[in-house]
């Protein structure tokens, strides 16, 4: 039987990489492989994982030096030959094997005021938000984000500087400053300014080509340079 | 959100820093977009002047007592006294882990520097003797 | 974990290096630039005697190199300018093409007219 070469990341920081080797097959994902480990060969072995179809954002690793989501990666588009490395994502705390430690990564949505503020109540009517609106497009763009970290473990400014609150986050804010709904813009506009925020961005564009969902944090991150610059230039920063 | 979480999205409400980092960002592009259109003109006159012979006599035939030139050369110095030490700066901090008040310190010492320094240069071939 | 070239290894990573490189070499470049420029005080011998210095392959080799990065340094800063500052279309690749055209044709155009 064809075999692959499976290199996994074992332990916490002090760890090393381990080889398994697992049938390989037609038809088969990276998460499938590490499954495999952790049922046929070694049971100790954490990884994280929950709806295996690309919605829920669980089981990005690094995949041969690429964050990816593990569940619509095939094997046959990464394996080099027949060998495969498997490790946690970058730029984030290890918890043990391939599970990163994932709370800095969403405590930073909260620091960008990523919370939806509303501006009306439960009495008014429901707000009418024209389809065709640039906001509204830009919100299209970005929305479909599942919070998987792959953006967020594949930027340098992240690794550079601790604080940056990353592609994510930013996105996310970005998406509720063209939402015309939402209350908070003036405070979300400060929260994502300078050098934690969004002008650290060096528009490296490894989150827009590593995105799994196809989304371009960068745009997002464009935008609100603009919008901040153009707050900071009305004096209303 | 863990408590500690919670400090954590106080602690990082902009300060006077965001602000003033936005504003650093702000004059990097705007001093980009004119660096832009002289290094434009530069490259242009840099390439035009080469193949028509570099020499002392041909240089300072187009810069000595050319106003509009030292009036270009002024602007143009001040954008890279601008942009140059902002990118420099950023460079300290994110690939040496710089990030203490004395590079602030540092980067406002070269942008002075670069700027009368530049400034002297352009007064140099506009003043030259024969 | 740290990530390794693996990971950066895409055109726009690339693209962020030489823009960082050749601002840094540019910005070491400065300083000698402008003493040159400031020994015209001393008249026009004084820039020929410089000149001619300047006539060593090395030295113009250096000189076709730093032209190469001041253009390069230009047309990747048109471009990141364009992706922050335009509305956002899916050009990044044609971007970059064209501003690693533009720094090698203005490389070229140089070494030519030497």
């Amino acid at each position: 039987m064809n075999m692959l070469q499976v290199s996994v990341w074992r332990g916490a920081a002090a760890g090393e990489y381990r080889t398994y080797e697992v049938p390989r097959y037609e038809s088969q994902s990276v998460l499938d492989v590490v499954t495999y480990i952790q049922r046929s060969i070694d049971p100790t072995l954490s990884y994280r994982f929950a709806c295996r179809v690309g919605m829920c954002g669980a089981c990005a690793m690094t995949v041969n030096g690429v964050a990816r989501w593990t569940c619509r990666t095939h094997v046959a588009k990464v394996a080099e030959g027949n060998a495969i490395q498997i490790a946690p994502l970058a730029n984030l705390p290890l918890v043990k094997d391939l599970v990163a430690d994932m709370r800095e990564f969403f405590d930073k949505w909260a620091r960008a005021r990523g919370q939806f503020v509303p501006s009306a109540t439960r009495k008014d009517a429901f707000a009418r938000v024209a389809a065709d609106s640039r906001a509204r497009a830009a919100v299209e763009a970005g929305i479909e984000c599942i919070g998987c970290g792959v953006c967020y473990a594949s930027c340098d400014v992240v690794s550079w500087n601790a604080d940056y609150l990353g592609p994510a986050a930013l996105n996310r804010a970005w998406t509720l400053v063209n939402d015309e709904r939402d209350g908070a813009r003036a405070e979300r506009l400060r929260a994502v300014a300078g050098d934690a925020g969004c002008h650290a961005c060096h528009t490296h564009l490894a989150c827009s080509e590593r995105c799994p969902k196809k989304i371009e944090p960068t745009r997002s991150i464009a935008g609100l340079k603009r919008a901040v610059a153009m707050a900071a230039l009305r004096g209303e920063l | 959100m863990s408590g500690a979480a919670q400090e954590r999205v106080v602690a990082s409400a902009p300060g006077a820093s965001a602000i003033a980092e936005t504003w650093l960002w702000i004059a990097q592009r705007a001093s980009a977009a004119l660096l832009a259109l002289c290094v434009l003109v530069h490259l242009v006159t840099i390439i035009y002047a080469v193949r028509h012979g570099l020499s002392g006599e041909a240089i300072l035939a187009r810069t000595r007592g050319n106003a509009a030139a030292l009036a270009f050369y002024a602007a143009y110095v001040l954008a890279i006294a601008v942009h140059a030490p902002i990118g420099l700066r950023t460079l300290c901090q994110e690939w040496l882990g710089w990030r203490s008040a004395s590079l602030n310190w540092l980067v406002a010492a070269i942008a002075v520097a670069l700027f009368a320094f530049g400034l002297r240069a352009g007064w140099a071939v506009f003043v030259a003797p024969a | 974990m740290k990530n390794d070239l693996r990971a950066r290894n895409h055109p726009s990573w690339w693209a962020f290096l030489v823009h960082r490189l050749s601002g840094l070499a540019l910005s070491l470049f400065l300083p000698f630039h402008f003493w040159a420029l400031g020994q015209a005080f001393q008249g026009e011998a004084r820039l020929d005697t410089l000149l001619r210095w300047t006539e060593q392959p090395l030295v113009k080799f250096a000189e076709v190199l730093l032209i190469v990065l001041l253009a390069a340094h230009l047309s990747g800063g048109l471009r990141l300018l364009a992706l922050e500052f335009l509305p956002w279309r899916g050009w990044q690749k044609s971007l970059l093409a064209w501003a690693a055209g533009l720094a090698l044709a203005a490389g070229l155009a140089f070494a030519l007219a030497l």
